[in-house]
């Protein structure tokens, strides 16, 4: 099958004009990555974000109606006079059903009951204030895998036996095997014995999490048989905000999901996402300019030899077909060239930039989606953008062209 | 007389000067060709020579008149249909030969068949050489044009005219960048292949030596067409 007139013609009027074809090219390539690049990064990034937050986080937290917005509703006179009781701490309302409803919940795909409230621990003449998390381990390492933060020990809170963070044993100065004293607000006390350190990347966190199992929190918190949340984990991120709306208008409890707890963080990444958006509108209409002004000096510089071709037979639609082809060129190799230099890019960012813990911050993976896509625009906005140029040649007068 | 293959009946051309004013360029020109005949058409400068020949050549269209190729009206017909008909029935030959730069010899002769996407290119290609041989540059078809004569590139263009065997090739000025003796080889050239061949010549020249070579001559004087015999009393003054 021999090479068509149009691919011929397309391909060597781009190889005569060298300058300008490789000029535009690199053009079309630093667009096409840098798009690429910035949508993998941000993409990446947010993702790498997203995790760490809800790594040590339930993406949705139940907790017992505020009593306040209860006397509120009341009267209106003592509404002056409330303060939110904060101070002591109070179960959820028949928890066994909630956490059955949470269980029947399709898109929920953990629920773990909590027994939380803040108590003092001590060891020698160290104290400090921590929170005691009652849980039960194999719901709550669905929702928190402390399995993989564990540094020293190991996960294991039967009995009086406690796991705390890396940051805390060293302010207390103790470590495994040591017993520290655990004091409530109500003066209750119990000791536990330390027998996992972990380290979930969080200073806060590890000064402040002290895991106990959920009967003996119950206990110390004088909550018997109560729980003071319920933590679920939901299979899509992002319809954690849905599921949680849901749950409170089936319950009426208080319910949160990360989405509302973290709003500024999302508000963050969506501002984000859309700078990020601006710039690839602006890239892709630079790109096309580009194209566009360098085929039409090309259409100029050919008058002549497109008056020859119409003189010898050759059809408009042909000469028209001719320059969308050098759009496309420049688009598909453009992009085929940008793909695979924002991968370099991404490469070389990923080993540079490096979390404080020296982790990766991003790993050099191409969305093949991603990548597809920016071939087929950059395709269509080669088209389009050679669309002027190319009608401009189709029409132009071969006698014009020849007498000049 | 054999059967015509061009037929001009009072041809005007106007051109536009500015947006009010018309300028009448040929005013009613009347020719015939017949089917294998080689004709010279002389002229002074910017008598309309050129622009005669784009008409005929189907280049642009005359503001009146009727115009018949191979038979065919071109009145009333799309512009697909009249670049088609100009590629089946004429063959060009400019001046200035107007090769295609980035392409080889072979590749110019080629290149009608290329436009009409040819089906055999082995068959393409040999009749290209065939005809490169005739103009006499066998050895030179991979050549760029640049880096060839006037001579050899106006032959090169002759045989690019050739390549799909029009009946018609309409000649501007093809020796008009040439010296004498480059001059007479490519009118020679083109008698021969006017002889074997039987393909119509129409040839614009200043030359009025070469023009006395015709088989017919005819003589433009601003715009309009003067008799031959005038032209050939003329001639001898
Ligand atoms: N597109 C145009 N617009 C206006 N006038 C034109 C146009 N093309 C040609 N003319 C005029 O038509 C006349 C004939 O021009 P043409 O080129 O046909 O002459 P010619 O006989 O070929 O001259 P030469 O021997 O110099 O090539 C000239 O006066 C020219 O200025
Ligand atoms: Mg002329």
């Amino acid at each position: 099958m021999p090479l068509s007139f149009e691919w011929l013609l397309a391909i060597r009027f781009l190889k005569e004009g060298k300058m300008q074809s490789w000029l535009i090219l690199a053009g079309v390539t630093g667009g096409v990555a840098i798009i690429i690049f910035l949508t993998q990064l941000i993409n990446q990034l947010q993702g790498t974000i997203i995790d760490r937050v809800l790594s040590s986080q339930a993406h949705i937290v139940i907790k017992p109606t505020e009593e306040t917005t209860i006397r509120q509703q009341n009267t209106l006179i003592t509404s002056a006079l409330i303060q939110p009781r904060g101070q002591r701490l109070r179960s959820i309302d028949q928890w066994e059903n909630i956490v059955q409803l949470a269980r029947n919940t399709p898109g929920i795909k953990a629920v773990s009951p909590v027994a939380t409230g803040p108590v003092f621990v001590r060891h020698n003449l160290a104290s400090k204030s921590v929170a005691l998390l009652g849980i039960m381990p194999t719901e709550y390492t669905k929702i928190v895998n402390m399995y993989r933060y564990m540094v020293k020990g190991r996960f294991d809170i039967t009995g009086d036996q406690t796991v705390i963070g890396t940051d805390l044993a060293k302010d207390l100065g103790v470590t495994i095997g040591d017993r520290i004293q655990v004091t409530t607000e109500d003066n209750q006390q119990q000791n536990l014995t330390i027998v996992g350190l972990f380290d979930i990347n969080n200073k806060d966190l590890n000064k402040r999490w002290v895991f106990s199992n959920l009967r003996l929190a119950q206990t110390l918190l004088n909550i018997p048989g109560g729980v003071s949340n319920i933590d679920l984990a939901v299979v899509q991120l992002f319809q954690a905000k849905q599921l949680a709306q849901r749950l409170k208008a089936q319950t009426g409890l208080d319910i949160e999901s990360w989405m509302e707890s973290n709003s500024g963080l999302l508000n963050a990444l969506s501002n984000q996402t859309v700078t990020n958006n601006l710039i690839r509108v602006f890239v892709v209409i630079i790109v096309a300019l580009g194209i566009a002004s360098v085929l039409v000096v090309s259409v100029v510089q050919k008058q002549k030899e497109i008056g020859i071709l119409r003189a010898m037979g050759a059809k408009r639609a042909q000469v028209l077909r001719i320059f969308l082809l050098q759009g496309a060129i420049f688009g598909t190799l453009g992009s085929t060239l940008g793909i695979s230099l924002s991968f370099g890019l991404l490469t070389l960012f990923s080993l540079i930039y490096k979390s404080p813990d020296g982790s990766m911050l991003f790993t050099a993976q191409l969305d093949p989606k991603l990548a597809i896509m920016a071939s087929i625009v950059a395709m269509i906005v080669g088209i389009l953008a050679a669309l002027v140029p190319a009608r401009r040649a189709a029409r132009m007068d071969p006698v014009q062209a020849i007498r000049s | 007389m054999s059967t015509p293959i061009l037929e001009l009946i009072d041809i005007r051309k106007s051109y536009a000067i500015g947006t009010s004013v018309e300028t009448e360029v040929l005013h009613g020109i009347n020719m015939t060709l017949s089917s294998g005949s080689f004709n010279a058409l002389t002229g002074p400068s910017g008598s309309g020579k050129s622009t005669l020949l784009n008409l005929i050549g189907l280049l642009e269209s005359p503001t009146s008149g009727t115009l018949r190729i191979n038979q065919h009206d071109t009145q009333n017909i799309t512009d697909a249909e009249l670049t088609k008909l100009r590629g089946q029935n004429i063959g060009f030959v400019f001046q200035f030969h107007h090769l295609l730069p980035a392409f080889n010899a072979l590749e110019n002769v080629m290149m009608p068949a290329i436009i009409h996407q040819y089906s055999d290119k082995q068959a393409a290609t040999t009749h290209a050489k065939s005809l490169l041989s005739a103009v006499g540059l066998a050895d030179a078809w991979h050549k760029k044009p640049s880096e060839l004569s006037g001579g050899m590139q106006q032959r090169i263009a002759i045989a690019r005219a050739l390549m799909l065997k029009p009946p018609l090739i309409l000649a501007d000025e093809p020796t008009g960048n040439l010296d004498t003796h480059a001059a007479d080889d490519i009118f020679k050239l083109m008698k021969q292949i006017n002889e074997t061949q039987g393909i119509t010549f129409l040839i614009v020249t200043h030359d009025t030596k070469l023009a006395a070579r015709c088989q017919n001559r005819y003589h433009l004087v601003d715009g309009a067409l003067t008799h031959p015999e005038d032209f050939a009393s003329e001639n001898l003054n």
